[in-house]
């Protein structure tokens, strides 16, 4: 948390100002008693009417000085704060955009997502209350003590002796109740789960006629949810009537010990009145100062996840090579490469060598989790191998900034997702200089014109958020158009065609094979039909290179190929279109 | 939710509550009774010091035999108030959180209950947010209105009553100038609804651009985006900034401005009250008093205010709830039914007519009679309305016509779990339950053995790729099971049913995201399964149910041909069409 304070720099009159008028607020509110005492010994004792007109016209205009203070001290506090969380938010953005698949993968989505909105809230409302009431409270409250020493020395004595014994109450309470309460919020994120699991997996649940269990698992953690609740309760419960004991024992003995230095006339019936009124103030501050610390403790909470995040770096270092510096763009080769992801039990590829040369059409095929698209994400470098090199253009991926390898390859991700904007906003995702023309050219390629003109808007047809408004093969088409936007040296579709029926995807083979800037083209497929004209097929089998070659050559070579090729094509079938 | 539904009057959710709290009525009771003694103890003390002050005038003229039974008194109030409060907040939270775990309880029961058709329509994040949040806003709502609401009622008549009591006409000032702070408080409020409403509209926009960069990091990075996004991000950021700098800082200014009325309250009483007190109208020891009580009356009117809004909210939040728990369960099983053991599998549907709305019937007048041990495939185009069968044959729906039975019984004379038992299930949409990789697998045999477990993981070839998981079968897996592939978490359903063979199966295109080679392993390991038993099979891929006995091909929720492979090829209809597709080049 404490490094997340650099993005308060800039703010620094603020910050300082804004608890400075506060505390001028503050010590208006501590000469009230002494006004008051003024009216009872001056005014009442004396019958002096024009005094008490004088004294109570100053507490008015301290009043109103107070409110004008106050204003100011709130402007700055906002200020300050939400110059705070715009810069922070700004920061984890920038941040995030640097980090690799690797630290995404580790830190999660969802995470990251908390993190910069419910998490940054509350840090901002923090540093607002902390800027607000910080310093406010504990001035108020030895404030108090110190003007009661003004008054009387042993008089405010009691002050020191209450102020102790309420600090040790208050945080002795918080001290033990936080804790417990956290652990009561992780409970019931425990029913939640139990809840929403039982929705979501009603259908297996039911067929395995668990009910019953389940009832019984949510009872019990409901159960034990509430006797935390009881348990936490009953010890916050105790937090008022003892600070009430506290202060109005202290009030008893205060009016005692004064009545005696009354009678010896060191003190007077007003300044007994104005230190039973310095009483008051200190508890109903200390409550606010209570309730500010568990506040700013969870803002700390939140300031500490928050900052854990910005602590994460990439694990990859960027090269320096360019385009300009490459000997043949589109060629990929594979020197004996192996990789485990980050908390893998096992590594995902093996030892896998093999040689693409610019243009050529590359079919991946293997079975689920076999290694196929962390094959295909060590070429725009998503992750660096754990062992062997990955060469494209001749050059080490790890050598090439980052930017210009990616400017050079274009990937069709498995899932087709298009962003909130319009069909053009997301093709030009490829390149934002694209005309018209090369929009509807890379349209024609990916078989998507049709997608376009059935929409009434053509290219500036809108796109809801995750492109919900189109259809699972509409999406993927666009997608695929969007990344030939970019004409890249390197074309790699990701099993991007599962949703196009079999004459579409035949189509779209074709197109891109006939393209003028013809890419070097990975299809990643679980279709034979799909890979079957490539150039080269890799087969992968539980992560290792099982066969490379043409279709022809694995059908005769490859028992892994042949298998997958006649359960697609059944016996019968096999010999009919083989 | 859906239009049907009638909101809850809310004197209809009173009863309700009341119902809940029934049971602790004495508690409730009790703690009333223990509000008006902390309340009245907690006024009478301010006047006791006022008394107090009063016995101490000045040099000599103090009475200390006074003073001191005076503060005697005041040592036993302050002693029994806080006995009192915290025994009052001790049966506040007994009360409320017993009633909110009976009503967790019996809504979480109704859950399983509910028929699927209305699980189906109604979000799962709805129904967790009534059972979870509303249910915890209802329990704040619930336990301020016990504490705050009626003190604070008391409060406030109370002090008038003693204010009364002590001079008139200072709480006629006070009556009259309070009411402004609680005029300025509303008037911010509402002005700073608008900035509020546009802030909360800002931040909306933000997130969803978060969550949609962050989601598709991955894609933002491939096409190298990173600074256009954080342009676009930057372009929220700064408006958001903007608005929610005017929402805290003018939000922010009710308390100075109340504050600001209130110490207008205080320097009026203490004008009134010093000049009553020159003229004797009053004492210095009332007039302390009174300040005091001027200090605090204010409070419980700022209090209420936010307690009543507290209290509606809590009453919505509960109306949600409890329309919940009454909605419709399902019809109850039938008493006495058959124990239904030993099940052949023959399973005959007679005249079957359903759907899921009136106005578009769905499936009419079908029959089909398969004999134990046969395999019947359903196949069509997606969304024709395959999975209806499989809805009918469990009874997760109910036929709304004609009648299902196996062996002999109408599938509506057995009990859920007798039929569902004798029923295996693998759906499309995989689901995985929180926990590890053994008990996802012994889910239908709890106390199956490992060699059972293991031989069941083999079968399904998830052996394998259990085996390399960090923990093996002792891994610990979310719910959906993150972090598996998709033909993973596949493999595991086919395993969960592998362990505890029962003598009909539906499998509810099982196997659409496992590859084809996979797959072909899978469908060795299913025949042997399939022996003898009674399988539905729903497939989106021709070539797996060639060998079955009945195809029912269905398009647009209809049954449309029905026959073995060949028959339906010959017949040259709509199988042969979708047939000769799946080939195409």
């Amino acid at each position: 948390m404490k490094k997340l304070f650099v993005y308060l720099k800039g703010y620094m009159r603020e910050c300082v100002l804004g608890p400075l008028f506060k505390l001028l607020e503050a010590s208006f509110e501590l000469i009230i008693p002494l006004l008051v005492a003024s009216i009872i010994d001056g005014g009442i004792l004396a019958g002096d009417k024009t005094h008490v007109v004088k004294m109570v016209a100053i507490m008015a205009l301290l009043g109103l000085t107070g409110l004008i203070a106050a204003v100011t001290a709130q402007y700055f506090a906002a200020k300050a704060a939400i110059g705070f969380s715009t810069r922070l938010r700004h920061a984890l953005m920038a941040h995030i955009q640097t980090l690799s698949y690797t630290e995404i993968d580790t830190v999660g989505t969802s995470t990251l997502v908390t993190r910069m909105t419910s998490d940054v809230n509350q840090v901002q409302s923090g540093v607002n209350m902390c800027l607000r009431l910080l310093l406010r409270s504990p001035f108020v409250v030895f404030g108090a003590m110190v003007m009661a020493f003004t008054i009387d020395f042993d008089c405010a004595l009691i002050f020191a002796a209450v102020i102790f014994v309420l600090c040790v109450i208050v945080f002795s309470i918080m001290l033990i109740t936080i804790p417990k309460y956290r652990a009561v919020q992780g409970q019931l994120d425990s029913v939640t789960a139990a809840t929403r699991e039982n929705l979501s997996g009603v259908r297996v649940l039911r067929a395995f006629c668990k009910e019953e269990d389940e009832q019984g698992k949510f009872e019990k953690r409901s159960r034990l949810l509430t006797r935390m609740q009881l348990s936490v309760g009953r010890i916050s419960a105790v937090m008022n009537p003892l600070t009430y004991v506290a202060i109005n024992a202290a009030v008893i003995v205060l009016i005692h010990s004064g009545a005696m230095k009354v009678q010896l006339g060191s003190l007077t019936q007003g300044e007994v009145v104005a230190l039973y009124n310095y009483m008051s103030q200190i508890l109903v501050e200390l409550v606010k100062m209570a309730n500010l610390i568990i506040l700013l403790t969870k803002a700390w909470a939140c300031g500490d996840r928050i900052s854990a995040v910005l602590a994460v770096r990439s694990s990859q270092r960027d090269g320096t090579m360019t385009l300009e510096s490459l000997e043949s763009r589109g060629s990929v080769v594979f020197e004996d490469v192996s990789l485990r992801y980050a908390g893998a039990g096992a590594e995902s590829l093996e030892h896998v060598s093999f040689c693409v040369r610019p243009g050529e059409t590359v079919g991946v095929i293997g079975g689920t989790g076999c290694g196929k698209t962390s094959l295909i994400n060590l070429i725009p470098r998503f992750y660096d191998a754990t062992e062997g090199r990955v060469l494209v253009g001749g050059a080490d991926v790890c050598d090439m900034k980052k930017e210009a390898l990616r400017e050079s390859i274009a990937v069709v991700p498995q899932k087709a997702v298009l962003f909130k904007g319009t069909i053009r906003s997301n093709l030009l995702w490829g390149n934002e200089n694209a005309t018209d023309e090369e929009l509807y050219a890379a349209l024609a390629v990916a078989q998507a014109l049709d997608v376009v003109n059935s929409k009434p808007g053509h290219l500036d047809e809108p796109v809801e958020q995750g492109g919900r408004n189109f259809s699972g093969g509409q999406r993927q088409r666009l997608t695929i158009a969007r990344a030939l936007v970019k004409k890249p040296d390197i074309l790699i579709l990701d099993d991007s065609a599962s949703a196009l029926d079999y004459a579409t995807d035949a189509s779209l083979r074709r197109a891109i094979r006939e393209m003028d800037h013809r890419p070097t083209t990975f299809i990643v497929s679980q279709r034979a039909s799909s890979v079957r004209f490539a150039d080269q097929i890799i087969v992968l089998d539980d992560g290792r290179v099982a066969g490379i070659g043409t279709h022809d050559a694995l059908l005769a070579s490859c028992p892994v190929y042949q298998e997958i090729y006649a359960s697609q094509y059944g016996g019968e079938e096999a010999e009919n279109h083989g | 939710m859906a239009k049907t539904e009638k909101k809850m009057s809310r004197r209809a959710v009173l009863r309700r509550v009341l119902g809940y709290i029934r049971p602790h009525l004495l508690k409730l009771a009790a703690s009333l009774v223990l509000a008006l003694i902390v309340v009245a103890l907690t006024l009478y003390v301010p006047i006791l010091i006022g008394q107090a002050i009063d016995c101490i005038i000045g040099m000599g003229q103090v009475d200390f035999a006074a003073l001191k039974s005076i503060l005697l008194r005041i040592a036993l109030c302050i002693v029994v108030t806080a006995g009192a409060q915290w025994l009052q907040s001790e049966l506040n939270n007994r009360v409320t959180h017993d009633a909110v775990r009976d009503i967790r309880r019996d809504a979480f029961a109704h859950i399983q209950r509910l028929p699927l058709s209305f699980l189906d329509a109604h979000p799962t994040g709805d129904i967790v947010s009534r059972m979870i949040s509303d249910v915890d806003t209802f329990a704040d709502g619930l336990l301020m209105g016990f504490t705050q609401f009626f003190s604070g009622v008391m409060t406030i008549a109370g002090t008038l009553l003693f204010m009364l009591t002590l001079s008139p006409l200072i709480t006629l000032v006070v009556v009259v100038i309070t009411p402004v702070s609680l005029l300025v408080a509303n008037f911010i409020a509402k002005s700073t609804h608008d900035m509020f409403v546009l802030q909360s509209k800002t931040r909306g926009e933000q997130t969803s651009l978060i969550d949609e960069a962050l989601r598709e990091q991955k894609l933002v990075q491939a096409f190298a985006r990173e600074d256009e996004t954080l342009k676009q991000f930057d372009e929220i950021n700064e408006r958001l900034k903007d608005c929610s700098l005017r929402a805290v800082f003018f939000s922010s200014l009710t308390n100075p401005c109340t504050r600001f009325v209130n110490s207008l309250v205080y320097a009026a009483v203490a004008l009134t009250g010093a000049l009553a007190a020159i003229s004797g109208a009053l004492t210095v020891g009332s007039l302390t008093s009174f300040l005091s009580y001027a200090n605090q009356y204010t409070k419980p009117f700022n209090e209420i205010s936010g307690v009543i809004t507290e209290l509606q909210n809590a009453l919505a939040c509960a109306g949600r709830i409890f329309q919940l728990i009454d909605e419709p369960a399902e019809a109850a099983d039938p008493a006495g039914a058959p124990s239904f053991d030993s099940v052949r599998g023959e399973v005959a549907l007679k005249d079957v007519s359903f759907s899921y709305t009136k106005d578009r019937p769905l499936i009419e007048d079908f029959s089909l009679n398969v004999r134990p041990g046969q395999r019947v495939a359903i196949v069509g185009p997606t969304g024709c309305g395959k999975t209806t069968m499989i809805n009918l044959l469990m009874r997760f729906y109910d036929v709304d016509g004609g009648e299902i039975r196996i062996d002999g019984h109408e599938t509506r004379t057995l009990s859920r779990k007798a039929l569902r038992r004798n029923i295996g299930m693998v759906l499309q949409d995989t689901w995985l339950s929180a926990g590890t990789i053994r008990e996802n697998i012994a889910m239908g045999k709890p106390d199956a053995t490992d060699a059972e477990i293991i031989a069941a993981a083999k079968a399904a070839h998830a052996h394998g790729f259990i085996r390399r998981l960090p923990d093996g079968y002792n891994t610990v897996i979310r719910e959906n099971g993150d972090g598996l592939s998709q033909g993973q978490k596949q493999l595991l359903c086919i395993a969960r049913v592998m362990l505890c063979l029962p003598p009909m199966l539906i499998l509810d295109e099982a196997t659409s995201s496992i590859d084809t080679r996979t797959e072909m392993k899978i469908q060795d390991a299913f025949a042997t399964m399939m022996q003898g038993r009674t399988s539905f099979i729903v497939a989106h891929r021709l070539s797996t149910i060639q060998s079955a006995d009945v195809i029912l091909v269905m398009r647009d929720g209809r049954i449309v041909e029905q026959g073995t492979h060949g028959e339906l090829l010959q017949r040259g209809g709509f199988y042969k069409e979708l047939h000769e597709a799946q080939f195409a080049q």
